[in-house]
């Protein structure tokens, strides 16, 4: 299936720091209050917490992307973002705190029955599972970014999928709640939900899905030119790194 | 398989993944560029780019700077002048379209990041429709209308087409409906512009010849502030429609026939650009209908080139000024697919894919329990009006209850207002009626993606429903055990009259 991923644009960083556009890339708004509250991934609960820092990647930016341990729930093709989270959970609003937590506690309710294992247990607020596999155009459908923030909302870290759709996707970067991540071959038929794994980010910029059930390791796509933005901690932090909106300022 | 209804077969430029849009084109193949019928020029218009006649790219001496109508309008708005697929830019936004569901948070994250006193960049750029989860009882459903009113009251948004009195939807003035039907019919479409709106369904818009796009809170966050968004310029697929449309077939049969053709993920992150006689043929609604299910292909964004027709429906509803752009003749087209559109039959999509296609008539042994005529895909006035044209040929009466959700007030208006042709004068209301259909019911998105439980026509039980809306995975009209079959209008009308899944053509000959 067709990927959005390719290796890093340098475009990216070149259109984005010179003012090749006019008026000023610099916009006059009024104060703002906190920045971007970027979810750090740290593993949750039971599992255990191991922090990476790589130095650098090919595009020559360094990024701190974190490794994480957990248990993987495993997914098949198109999972749309109704089986995500039903529609009927439209009306919580995932930028206010207490709808999101509501929404990380209907993750996944959509499934149909073939799939047995419930990705949060009826009466709780969080999945057990860290790192969702899924396979081709995940998260297609809507775009709402209640599928992305139920997942992460969750304590979902990670989805690793053959291809994504490109909204799902899109949200995934824009907010920083789910790392998206891609695999070269299909993972969703070679892991069983449950299975332990840990998501590996190496220098060169790619990451690694090792099994640790089942014994094997898995190279996982660069990022490409989602990767400054993700690294950033989503669209905001990335536009305000780029001169593009001022930096955040408290008070 | 329904291939052998294509009569040539498609024709396809593969191209490898790295040089995406760079003169992947062939020597060997055979274009013939699509030429725009511009009849006459509105004095609207700034400036018109002419249609490029058939040259071979050797002859233009500017092989390597062609660029389709998608890359022009995103260059042009990214005030550079050329783009090619694959570039990072960052776009001036013409309007951001948000309603009921993602319109609290979008704003609530403009204020989050941009700070509680912060004003947007544009308060006439900006056009709120409630649609989604309007006509219940839920409260957070409620208290999402009242949060946007709030919004739209401080920031001194233009357009907000309020609703207050849920009781009695002809009680508000504002009140439109469906979003993307409203923004047509309210003049807020226009060809070269960039549309962005909170819902996926925005590409609808794509039939005006615009850059028409879905995306998240998040980013419409960004855009409240901003005025701009950071996009991935898209390579261009290629779909030719030519030939006479048969009297049985619409706009949603081609869309599902592609889609059958192409997979839910044929067109991922990629541009749908249509064109042809047969599009040339079509109405404005029938073209935001094809545009409408682009993104059940994975479509970016799908692309109709103005002509005659788009300018007459256009200028009758904005006094905003606007700027075509068309397709260079030497422009790069990462694919092509051609259809002989007088050789295709009404199809569906079955359970649970929207690319699950299949010809009508070979499900007309699957029984169902329900219709439901409605939504941006299927609830316009024509819709409507094909439904009524079938039930009044057929002159019977449906076998399974039948529900019917104009989309707008306008639309409601329609059906209760217009004559349909051949029926010696009467309205589709009266036609329904006499079909024994459910009364129409209040416009607003219903039961398209199920909603809250007490939403008009929602699934709330296992049951086979034949629907004009636009997706049908697992659980989309409420339960999850649902089967729907995506269809036309007039296949979804036959369908009521046999409690069976009927190919149009068994009361339209």
């Amino acid at each position: 299936m067709a990927t959005s991923l390719h290796s890093v644009n340098h475009a990216l960083f070149k259109s984005a720091s010179t003012s090749s556009l006019s008026p000023s890339p610099v916009f006059r708004l009024n104060s703002t209050t906190a920045g971007f509250n970027f979810k750090p991934l740290i593993s949750s609960s039971s599992a255990i917490i191991t922090r990476a820092a790589v130095s650098s990647s090919e595009s020559g930016e360094s990024h701190n992307r974190e490794t994480f341990h957990g248990l993987c729930f495993v997914l098949k093709d198109n999972i749309d973002t109704d089986q995500i989270i039903p529609a009927e959970y439209g009306t919580l609003i995932p930028s206010i705190p207490e709808d999101r937590e509501k929404l990380g506690s209907f993750a996944l309710n959509g499934l149909p029955k073939l799939y047995s294992e419930r990705f949060v247990v009826p009466g709780e607020m969080k999945s057990k599972y860290s790192v969702i596999i899924g396979g081709d155009n995940f998260g297609c459908g809507s775009s709402r970014e209640h599928a992305p923030v139920c997942l992460g909302a969750a304590g979902a870290k990670a989805v690793v999928a053959e291809s994504y759709a490109r909204i799902f996707f899109r949200n995934c970067v824009a907010t920083g709640e789910i790392f998206p991540l891609e695999s070269e071959v299909r993972i969703c038929d070679e892991c069983k939900t449950g299975d332990v794994v840990t998501v590996e980010h190496k220098e060169d910029g790619s990451s690694l899905l090792i099994n640790h059930t089942t014994r094997k390791e898995y190279k996982l796509k660069p990022l490409g030119d989602a990767g400054p933005v993700i690294d950033a901690g989503g669209i905001f932090a990335y536009a305000r790194k780029a001169g593009m909106i001022p930096a955040s300022s408290s008070g | 398989m329904a291939s052998s209804v294509i009569s040539s077969s498609p024709f396809v430029c593969k191209s490898s993944k790295k040089d995406l849009g760079f003169s992947s084109f062939t020597k060997s193949s055979q274009i013939s560029i699509h030429r725009c019928q511009k009849k006459s020029i509105s004095r609207k218009i700034v400036s018109v780019m002419a249609p490029q006649k058939d040259r071979s790219p050797g002859t233009t001496g500017s092989v390597k700077t062609g660029m389709t109508m998608t890359e022009k309008i995103l260059a042009r708005a990214a005030e550079k002048s050329l783009v090619v697929p694959g570039d990072n830019i960052w776009v001036n936004v013409d309007v951001l379209m948000t309603h009921d569901v993602c319109g609290p948070g979008a704003f609530g994250i403009f204020k989050r990041e941009f700070g509680e006193k912060a004003k947007v960049w544009d308060p006439e750029k900006i056009v709120v429709i409630p649609d989604h989860y309007i006509f219940t009882a839920d409260k957070r459903a409620n208290r999402n209308v009242d949060i946007m009113r709030e919004h739209c009251k401080e920031q001194n948004i233009k357009y907000f087409y309020d609703i207050t009195d849920l009781g009695n939807f002809k009680a508000n003035p504002d009140y439109k409906g469906v979003c993307h039907v409203a923004l047509a019919q309210e003049g807020h479409c226009r060809p070269g512009e960039v549309l962005l709106g909170t819902d996926s369904h925005t590409c609808t818009a794509g039939a005006f010849g615009q850059f028409a796009t879905g995306i998240g809170n998040t980013d419409a966050g960004f855009v409240l502030g901003t005025g701009k968004i950071l996009l991935k310029v898209p390579p261009t697929m290629r779909f030719i429609l030519d030939g006479e449309m048969p009297s049985y077939l619409q706009a949603k049969d081609l869309i599902l026939q592609i889609i059958g053709e192409i997979s839910v993920a044929g067109a991922t992150y990629k541009t749908m650009e249509f064109s042809g006689t047969c599009i040339e043929s079509l109405s404005m609604e029938e073209r935001m209908t094809l545009c409408n299910m682009v993104v059940e292909a994975g479509g970016k964004n799908g692309v109709i080139p103005p002509d005659a027709t788009t300018l007459n429906y256009v200028e009758n509803r904005t006094s905003v000024p606007f700027e075509p752009v068309y397709s260079d003749g030497n422009a790069s087209f990462v694919a092509e697919y051609r259809f002989d559109v007088s050789k295709l039959e009404p199809v569906v999509a079955k359970p649970h894919s929207p690319d699950n296609r299949a010809l009508a008539r070979e499900c007309k042994d699957v029984k169902i329990d329900r219709v439901y005529i409605g939504s941006c895909t299927g609830g316009k006035t024509e819709d409507f009006m094909a439904a009524a044209k079938l039930f009044h040929a057929a002159g019977k009466k449906v076998k399974v209850p039948t529900f019917l959700v104009p989309a707008t007030q306008k639309v409601w208006m329609d059906v209760y207002a217009l004559p349909v042709p051949g029926s010696g004068g009467k309205t589709c209301a009266q036609i329904f009626e006499e079909a024994g259909c459910d009364t129409p019911a209040s416009p607003s998105c219903g039961a398209c993606l199920g909603g809250p439980a007490d939403t008009y026509a929602r699934l709330n039980e296992p049951q086979v429903c034949v629907s004009t809306t636009n997706r049908n995975f697992p659980g989309r009209m409420g339960h999850k055990e649902g089967q729907i079959y995506l269809a036309s209008p007039y296949t979804a009308a036959a369908s009521a009259l046999t409690g069976r899944v009927t190919d149009p053509r068994e009361f339209l000959q």
